[in-house]
């Protein structure tokens, strides 16, 4: 099998004894959303070549977090870094070109662009930009073998299956450093849900990079490395997932 | 046989000017839902813009160069408009994305204070402005970046300006002297002469084409054909796409809004430029000229469906074909025993004027049956 990303330079090649090093750090996050509380003195830590998992049930601030860490949202206080830069004050688009790779919630396909267009654009985030990268990595079709398919196809057209590969193959393109995913399985037919867990872990383990995901389905959550449990904006508990017991399962997951 | 091709030429020409004027409008609301008001006064800065070209070619130096004068005053008129509705965007439209209701107020007063502005301000003096601030904008991407950046940016920022501003002066000056015309302001129209090769007409098949229309039809293929290139080709085409569809998304993927902003309002308001010099070769040009245009714009976009290009280019000429159908009175020679009361409705109809009346109460009656126009846009995910 090939591996991911095999060219010229890779942002990833971290020498095995630095690792885990810390990618990302919140510190001390608030957000509102007006005048209401949203996120609550948010610490969270995000390594490379680790994935962790943000649990809680509807409603917690799960979104806001990952909104306010691309920059759609403007936090009111707190530190964001990423691998030491702070982010804080970045645009989404410079996030984008930091390393920040976005799979939001509803998968936000652009509609009336083609697949092939939309991939493109996931190239955006690269140095130079869509300018100088005309050429999508076939490793993207490698992972989701029904994206080459409907290349000519519009966006919009798509089921939300497809969709959600299309959003998370655009992201890779991109090749983030961390990739904030936004319950990349919900309203997904089992068999594709296999597919995009297969598809994270496998990214995760051959690129390095650091995966932050919002996520209801208990298999999924249980593929982390460490989880965070939320609850009315702030974190309530952490841990590896292994240590995940029932009873938290049962506290922090709507099932 | 003549009397079709000779309604379907002029249909065609009516046609497209009214694209050529809603080209840039199909733009900046169709694509970026803005709705801009000022778009005419944009058309009759592309008007005048011709008109101090043509002044500036019947100089001794440039005399000989009189014929070209349209190929010089088409970029030009583009850049002039362009710049102008760049800072548009950036002073007044920017702050009310999301607001339509106070960007339409907005974009009317732009309007007013444009009318005004080329009634109270001598042309020259209008030229010696749009130099200084074409320059002023254009002098900074042309400088390096390290002096731009570096401690003495301020001092650089300044300096350009002070630079711009003195051409701005020169040329409002030399303006001022050499040529009488546009050295004192004035509220009359003015005429653009054609060059010679564009007056007259061409005759084929006993029917006289006259050359103005003809070239207003191919600079307004061409200018369609560019857009529509620039749009589904080029990289800033699809950066553009995608911001006009899902702002935020793009945002995120690494799409400089801001700037992709910039543009696409510099381009629809150049072309509106563009069609300035078009509509400068038909009639006089005046500060009114703009008002005249902007509401069939907006029947164009509107009735091609917002957002659709293809649309604008059918809709425009359905409105052509009619306008000539009913204005020019071609219903009665096609049927000339009609009962005496419908004829006498057809022929109260059949004045320009009266004309537009007719095709836009024709056009509001459709609306009411597809309020999404001719051609609206269809998908999974048209809410998106």
């Amino acid at each position: 099998m090939k591996r991911l990303f095999d060219d010229e330079i890779s942002p990833y090649a971290v020498p095995d004894s630095f690792k885990p090093m810390t990618l990302l750090e919140i510190r001390g996050l608030n957000t509102y959303y007006g005048e209401s509380h949203i996120l609550r003195d948010v610490d969270l830590t995000v390594s490379l070549g680790e994935m962790v998992c943000l649990i809680g049930r509807n409603g917690v601030g799960k979104t806001t977090l990952l909104k306010s860490l691309i920059g759609l949202l403007r936090p009111r206080s707190g530190e964001i870094s990423l691998e030491g830069v702070q982010l804080d004050r970045q645009p989404p688009h410079q996030r984008a070109l930091s390393g920040v790779g976005y799979v939001p919630q509803g998968r936000e396909i652009i509609p009336h662009l083609t697949v092939k267009e939309n991939l493109l654009l996931g190239m955006e985030a690269l140095p130079g930009g869509l300018g100088r990268h005309k050429h999508i990595d076939p490793v993207v079709f490698e992972l989701f073998p029904i994206l080459h398919e409907f290349l000519p196809r519009q966006g919009g057209d798509l089921s939300g299956g497809q969709q959600q590969q299309l959003a998370i193959a655009r992201a890779l393109l991109g090749k983030p450093k961390l990739l904030l995913l936004d319950e990349p399985t919900e309203g997904i037919q089992p068999n594709i849900v296999q597919d995009i867990e297969r598809a994270v872990r496998r990214i995760i383990a051959e690129t390095g990079i650091g995966v932050l995901l919002v996520e209801q389905h208990l298999h999924f959550v249980r593929q982390a490395d460490r989880y965070y449990a939320m609850q009315r904006g702030g974190i309530v508990a952490s841990g590896p997932t292994s240590d995940l017991s029932q009873d938290v399962v049962d506290q922090f997951l709507s099932v | 046989m003549q009397l079709l091709f000779e309604s379907l030429f002029n249909g065609v020409a009516i046609g497209s000017v009214l694209l050529m004027a809603a080209l840039g409008l199909a733009i900046v609301f169709g694509l970026m839902g803005v709705i801009n008001l000022a778009h005419g006064e944009l058309i009759m800065l592309g008007a005048y813009t011709t008109y101090v070209v043509q002044l500036i070619f019947k100089l001794p130096a440039l005399q000989p160069l009189y014929n070209a004068y349209v190929l010089v005053a088409i970029p030009l008129a583009f850049i002039v408009s362009g710049v102008v509705g760049i800072l548009l965007e950036r002073t007044v439209i920017r702050r009310l994305y999301g607001n339509p209701l106070e960007t339409l107020l907005a974009t009317w007063g732009v309007s007013l204070i444009l009318q005004q502005f080329v009634r109270s301000v001598p042309l020259a003096q209008a030229a010696g402005v749009i130099l200084a601030l074409v320059m002023g904008f254009g002098l900074p991407l042309l400088l390096p970046d390290q002096l731009l950046t570096g401690p003495r940016a301020r001092l650089v920022r300044a300096g350009s300006w002070a630079v711009s501003a003195l051409g701005g002066v020169l040329l409002a000056g030399g303006l001022a002297s050499q040529i009488s015309q546009i050295a004192r302001a004035t509220s009359r129209n003015v005429d653009v002469t054609a060059p010679k090769w564009m007056r007259g007409g061409i005759e084929w098949m006993d029917i006289t084409f006259p050359v103005p229309r003809l070239v207003i039809i191919v600079m307004t293929i061409i200018a369609v054909v560019g857009v529509i290139w620039f749009l589904n080709r080029s990289v800033w085409g699809m950066r553009i796409r995608s911001v006009t569809q899902n702002r935020s998304m793009s945002d995120c993927l690494g799409i400089p809004t801001d700037t992709v902003d910039v543009l696409t309002f510099g381009i629809g308001s150049g072309l509106a430029g563009v069609a300035g010099v078009a509509v400068s070769l038909l009639g006089s040009v005046g500060p009114n000229v703009g008002t005249s245009y902007i509401v069939g714009c907006f029947m164009v976009v509107v009735l091609g469906g917002v957002g659709n290009l293809l649309g604008t280019v059918i809709a425009s000429f359905a409105i052509g074909l009619c306008t000539d159908l009913i204005g020019a009175g071609r219903l009665l020679t096609i049927w000339p025993d009609m009962p005496a009361p419908l004829e006498q409705v057809v022929s109260f109809f059949a004045t320009t004027s009266m004309a537009q009346v007719m095709v836009f109460t024709l056009i509001v009656v459709l609306l009411q049956f597809r309020p999404a126009g001719l051609f609206p846009q269809k998908g999974r995910m048209v809410e998106a």
